[in-house]
């Protein structure tokens, strides 16, 4: 197959039928997910095709949603839920974080929950409250959890059908404003698996680590910076847990600069957390200390100020301009 | 899997309960019993006594499910268990819970049913492993269908509703029996356990033990409904409530619950009126709550007794037969003994063996800074 232009929904809506289609075990639930298609038409036309047994909508307890996959993931289905959106999600917190994510450990291995929680995720749709958090800090805190974010719709795609192959519990956040942005999508073309980060641009002079939506914040800085003398490369870590120290290392040493662009909150944060790995295991390649590019420390703001909180490249560039470069 | 289609979302009639959406005044005020405290057979138009063999057989797991709570209290007190939340009083739905589900069918118990584990065939040293402190659900689920035992309140509910979902959706008939006591009932995951089941039609039964107690809390803090079984009612769950010290009233209203989700007909929630008669655990000082008085009152309804008397003045339980119940405890009580002096201490690296199904790369660096620290330490240091 050749590339075709597809939306992120596509993909994403493409890989739920694909695995749909590949395993009779995959179902889907959620709210608004039958015939609606969902709020974002990320399950469209998956009713139909596939019966209501193996998607459907449930009643509106994302608790109750959650907590039922959980069950038929004890016996035998390998559930996808929706989660409509990352703040609507918090009633199910304790089923996630204290049921979903512990279950393997606790019977020693014996019970594996293969369940995909898809969430719509972050801001920069001009949502009002409660439509646009960034949440990942609280999943990848937990252990026991997998949490990807696609940033390419290739990954869309690829991340979607190995969380959903996966025998652990996938927290899969997808970058809402992304959800109809067009890229050209080979679906034969493999994505690297889960737990591998990928340089999306090669660059001498400093690295920019991103995931989710960041990423193509990140991408437009470095194409403006090159544009101003200056060389970034770009990493995008796809899987925060597992986190691939590999890749990310190999970049800012051979850079020796580097900061961290996430729209979450910045204090304890996945970009803080990511700092602290970087000076760890590379502090003697560092000429300049790593640098945290984030939302502020506020609930996320009503759509007439987001634009304000949202790390956009003139706040990426400027804080690469601070990264101690000399003289010259 | 068996690809067959799943329930479709049940059409609002009610036309398939029995009592229908209205009658509420006999199947939710009264309590079924079928034999009173005194050992005698209470006439029901609506449930048989079950049979002197069964009977029989629930005595002996009545009389074992009782030794499993004096034993695993008394390891407490030596300190070989470092917690046990007993059920002692509330066995008659211990026993009944496991005895009405089949080959295949699923329990769901809380931490307070660990009687239930064992009476549904669980290893008993197995059940004891997570209050021996040595991990979290010592058997595996997968074998006997019984999930691990519940410490927060009602997250299991769902766990249950999901499993009797997917049951249907591919066809193997089992049927899910998950308990909560009267506690529970207050928490989100009971109502959207219940919401969901009936919304399915999922083959689920809830078993409610309505002990009077949570820790130091009566149930009239926990809801203003006439019963707890009125909270079926909201949901479209059918609901009955029964004597919860009457294992043979338990048996029977349950045994119709079982057949109900087995036909398709979906969930119905069975509240036990019981009592909690000793502390919440050994950790607990009941009497800064509750008054003795209220505790001898249930002495006299105690599950047991009155099994044994209407068995004893029957005629099918005489000495020999009630020597053979108890010498089965007797080495159930044994085998808890010995098995409590074991030091069965895991190995430390287990700490990251199970956490994802592949260990991450940070576990595994984890696991040998772990390794390198048991390394260095000297000889004969704890641990």
């Amino acid at each position: 197959m050749t590339a075709t232009k597809m939306t992120m929904a596509q993909a994403l809506n493409t890989a739920l039928a694909d695995a749909m289609e590949a395993d009779p075990c995959v179902v889907v639930l959620g709210e608004d997910v039958g015939p609606l298609g969902g709020v974002f038409r990320i399950t469209d036309g998956l009713t139909a095709r596939f019966g209501e047994a193996r998607c459907y909508d449930t009643p509106l307890s994302e608790a109750g949603i959650v907590g039922t996959a959980i069950g038929m993931a004890m016996n035998g289905l390998r559930p996808v839920v929706e989660l409509q959106f990352d703040a609507f999600a918090y009633p199910a917190f304790e089923q996630i974080t204290s049921q979903l994510a512990k279950m393997g450990n606790r019977t020693r291995g014996a019970v594996r929950l293969p369940v995909v929680v898809r969430i719509p995720y972050a801001g920069g749709i001009g949502g009002v409250e409660h439509h646009s958090d960034s949440s990942e800090a609280y999943y990848a805190h937990t252990p026991g959890l997998t949490v990807v974010s696609p940033a390419t719709n290739a990954d869309a795609y690829g991340l979607l059908r190995a969380a959903i192959e996966s025998d652990d519990p996938v927290v899969f956040l997808e970058p809402k404003r992304q959800y109809f942005t067009k890229e050209e999508v080979d679906l034969d073309v493999a994505t690297p698996p889960i737990g591998r980060a990928v340089v999306r641009r090669e660059g001498a002079d400093a690295t920019l680590i991103a995931y989710g939506p960041s990423v193509a914040v990140a991408l437009a800085a470095a194409e403006q910076a090159a544009t101003e003398g200056r060389d970034l490369g770009v990493v995008d870590l796809r899987s925060i847990t597992p986190f691939d120290d590999g890749t990310v290392m190999d970049q800012v040493r051979r850079t020796g600069r580097a900061a961290v662009v996430a729209e979450a909150p910045g204090f304890a944060s996945v970009a803080s957390e990511v700092v602290a790995r970087v000076q760890e295991q590379c502090f003697h390649s560092l000429a300049a200390p790593v640098r945290r590019v984030t939302g502020f420390d506020v609930p996320y703001p009503p759509p007439k100020l987001e634009r304000h909180h949202l790390p956009g490249v003139d706040r990426v560039l400027d804080t690469v301009d601070e990264l101690q470069w000399e003289e010259g | 899997m068996t690809q067959q289609t799943a329930p479709p979302p049940r059409a609002g009639t009610s036309s398939d309960q029995p009592d229908g959406p209205h009658a509420l005044d006999r199947p939710l005020t009264t309590p079924v019993q079928l034999i009173d405290p005194d050992g005698r057979a209470v006439d029901d138009d609506r449930y048989p006594l079950p049979g002197t063999d069964r009977l029989l057989r629930l005595h002996r797991a009545l009389v074992a499910a009782r030794r499993l709570n004096d034993v695993a209290s008394a390891l407490v007190r030596q300190g070989r268990l470092a917690v046990y939340p007993s059920s002692h009083g509330q066995e008659a739905c211990q026993v009944a819970a496991a005895d009405v589900l089949g080959d295949g069918d699923w329990l769901f118990p809380t931490y307070r049913d660990t009687a239930a584990v064992v009476a549904r065939g669980v290893d008993p040293v197995e059940a004891l492993v997570s209050l021996k402190g040595e991990w979290h659900c010592g058997y595996d689920p997968t074998e006997l269908h019984v999930a691990p035992q519940a410490t927060p309140l009602a997250t299991q509910l769902p766990h249950a509703v999901g499993v009797a979902q997917a049951a249907a959706l591919r066809g193997t008939g089992e049927v899910v029996l998950a308990l909560c006591g009267d506690g529970a009932t207050s928490e989100g995951d009971f109502h959207a356990a219940l919401n969901f089941a009936g919304v399915f039609t999922a083959p689920v039964v809830f078993l409610v033990q309505n002990n009077q107690w949570a820790i130091s809390v009566p149930m009239s803090r926990q809801s203003a409904a006439p019963s707890l079984a009125h909270k079926g009612v909201g949901y479209g769950v059918p609901s009955r409530r029964v004597d919860g010290n009457d294992v043979a009233a338990c048996v029977a209203v349950l045994d119709e619950a079982v057949e109900r989700a087995r036909r398709g007909d979906g969930p119905t929630l069975v509240v036990a009126e019981t009592y909690r008669v000793q502390a919440h655990t050994n950790a607990d000082d009941a009497t800064r709550y509750r008054e003795q008085d209220e505790v001898d009152g249930w002495v006299p309804r105690d599950p047991l007794t009155r099994l044994t008397a209407h068995l004893r003045s029957s005629g099918a339980l005489d000495d020999d037969v009630a020597a053979q119940a108890d010498e089965a405890a007797d080495a159930l009580a044994a085998t808890l003994r010995a098995s409590a002096v074991e030091d069965a201490t895991p190995e430390p690296s287990e700490l990251f063996a199970h956490v994802h199904a592949e260990p991450t790369p940070q576990l595994l660096a984890q696991a040998a800074l772990l390794a390198d620290e048991l390394d260095d330490a000297p000889q004969g240091s704890p641990r």
